[in-house]
């Protein structure tokens, strides 16, 4: 399937991989509205992670054998074909926080801005590509099919 | 090819999915003792508190059985397995027979002999019905003595304390969770329950259970010969692998029922998977019954797999849990209390103002256990560290940071993990 996949020798650390989450997942999709208008305002899916000059975006990696989904205890984490994206279901999410306890890349994050759930990429599934890959200014962050 | 199932939680999901993953034509049989269409076991505390209602209760959506073409016998208890004739024959005599069948019967809750254990007003909480049970006679009931602080009698607390139910938590250990977390964890998250009116009651039993005229609670006497009234007790000391059905059969088994790494027992065709399986340990490499969903799941898939003839491997069961109590999150996995001197490295932070509390533990260069308080999130990147058993030494003196990540990984590593998904 397609996936993000991040290059960090070009990574500038800018952050509007972040920034440009929190608008795809806005009710407005509108980055002025997103940011002066929306409150609770949604929570960036991708985090930059930043040591010296080093950087580098991460998000759900969509694991072929997601420890998410075989440690979600509500079916809250689900993947709706073979290759799909792993995508959650916030009315079935109590926030256990078991999928933190598992992902090994640490891409899920505690979102208890309304309610307790679990918050994560979903690939922006109604977009042609990912709102942060669309937008990194530098293409370290690319949308590819590797055979994986 | 026809497989049967016994058992309806998440081992048998698993196995239900394992099985399709390889073999879309073959007929599955599941028989379960309960009633339900598959449902979450966790969410039975929700339930209880009123945070979940019936509709959520599914683990999978309702169109579960028909999707994945299971024909499933809910309310119809196995009675036995008949490895001669490959049948399973269930209470009312009828003989379903088998190619391949899992056995996922999951725990039963142990109920020690205390002397007035049979008094009206003395349950268990495990199951779906317990909750219900306990949900109906709520309102009647003021004060509750749950027997066990470890997570059924926590999360039964939890369940409870949304009804304003007084509540004593009796304990064996020095503290609560003690299987899960260590003394300063424990310590951190009884503060809490402490100031949200939960009684606690540590290194002592239930040594008697006092029932009125009529039968029913009225109080219990503990070990320590303190009287408690109470017109609820609740029995949470844990839970043993349900092997009733494979009694008297030649299915192998020591606390559970003993499996190799495709799930499989002595018996061909005869696979075991969740609560009642006794699967290899990651950690020690003995074979252990881990009874957390997580491990429940991922035995099932691997069961399912490999009965369908494709190939799979339990990599080995890691106790780890999740919890919250009073508002503060708590994840720990692994070896969390290692015994001194045994060539082990602990490293610890700790700020008791904020409720933050985080440890690792360490046995030659390899992260084999941690317990984060408070400070909870990407805690999955150190089960990741446990389960592929990463050298720590390039990041040892960044592991407790809060800011640690993938980051901190050496350049190698890194790059792999930013290439690659977890297979």
């Amino acid at each position: 399937m397609k996936r993000v996949y991040a290059n960090e020798a070009v990574c500038a650390g800018c952050r509007l991989c972040e920034i440009w989450c929190v608008v795809a997942h806005s009710k407005t999709k509108d980055i002025i509205k997103a940011f002066n208008e929306e409150f609770p305002r949604p929570l960036p899916r991708v985090k930059v992670e930043e040591f010296g000059p080093f950087s580098f975006a991460l998000q759900c990696r969509h694991c072929k054998e997601p420890p998410c989904i075989e440690a979600c205890m509500t079916g809250a984490m689900h993947r709706e074909t073979p290759e799909g994206p792993v995508l959650h279901d916030p009315d079935k999410c109590v926030g256990c926080w078991m999928c933190i306890m598992v992902c090994p890349y640490g891409a899920i994050d505690r979102d208890e801005t309304i309610k307790k759930i679990a918050s994560k990429c979903d690939l922006c599934q109604d977009e042609e590509e990912p709102s942060c890959v669309a937008h990194c200014p530098n293409e370290a962050l690319v949308f590819e099919d590797r055979g994986e | 090819m026809r497989y049967v199932i016994i058992g309806n939680s998440a081992a048998a999901v698993g196995g239900v999915e394992g099985i399709r993953r390889i073999d879309p034509e073959g007929e599955i049989t599941l028989v379960s003792k309960e009633p339900y269409p598959v449902y979450s076991r966790p969410l039975i505390s929700y339930f209880l508190a009123g945070q979940v209602d019936a509709r959520h209760m599914g683990y999978r959506p309702s169109s579960f059985y028909r999707d994945y073409g299971v024909a499933a016998l809910l309310g119809e208890e196995a009675e036995t397995v008949d490895t001669e004739k490959s049948e399973v024959v269930l209470m009312d005599g009828q003989r379903i027979p088998y190619d391949r069948l899992l056995i996922a019967t999951g725990g039963v809750p142990f109920v020690p002999p205390i002397k007035g254990v049979e008094s009206r007003g003395v349950t268990t909480f495990t199951t779906y019905d317990d909750a219900k049970n306990l949900k109906r006679l709520v309102r009647g009931i003021k004060r509750v003595v749950i027997l066990g602080g470890g997570l059924i009698g926590i999360k039964a607390m939890e369940g409870l304390q949304t009804h304003g139910v007084d509540i004593t938590v009796v304990e064996l250990m020095d503290r609560v969770l003690g299987l899960v977390l260590d003394k300063t964890a424990s310590g951190i998250l009884e503060k809490e329950l402490q100031k949200e009116g939960v009684h606690l009651a540590k290194e002592t039993t239930v040594r008697e259970i006092v029932p009125d005229s009529e039968g029913k609670v009225s109080g219990v006497v503990l070990e320590n010969g303190q009287a408690l009234e109470a017109d609820h007790v609740i029995i949470a000391i844990g839970v043993r692998p349900n092997l009733r059905v494979v009694e008297g059969t030649p299915i192998e088994t020591n606390r559970g029922i003993l499996v190799d790494d495709a799930m499989q027992t002595n018996i061909p065709n005869v696979y075991a998977a969740g609560d009642v399986a006794e699967a290899v340990d990651l950690l020690n490499g003995g074979r252990r019954v881990i009874p957390i969903l997580p491990n429940a799941y991922r035995q099932g898939s691997v069961a399912g797999i490999s009965m369908a003839g494709g190939e799979a491997s339990y990599l080995g069961g890691l106790v780890m849990n999740s919890v919250e109590v009073g508002g503060i999150p708590a994840i720990s996995a692994g070896i969390m209390n290692p015994p001194d001197g045994k060539g082990f490295e602990v490293k610890r932070f700790l700020d008791r103002k904020a409720h933050i509390y985080r440890k690792m533990v360490i046995r030659e260069n390899r992260l084999v256990g941690f317990i984060l308080i408070g400070a909870i999130d990407r805690a999955g990147i150190y089960t990741g560290l446990i389960r592929e058993r990463i050298d720590v030494r390039p990041f040892k003196r960044r592991l407790l940071k809060m800011d640690f990540g993938v980051i901190d990984f050496p350049k190698d590593l890194r790059t792999y993990k930013l290439s690659t998904v977890y297979m």
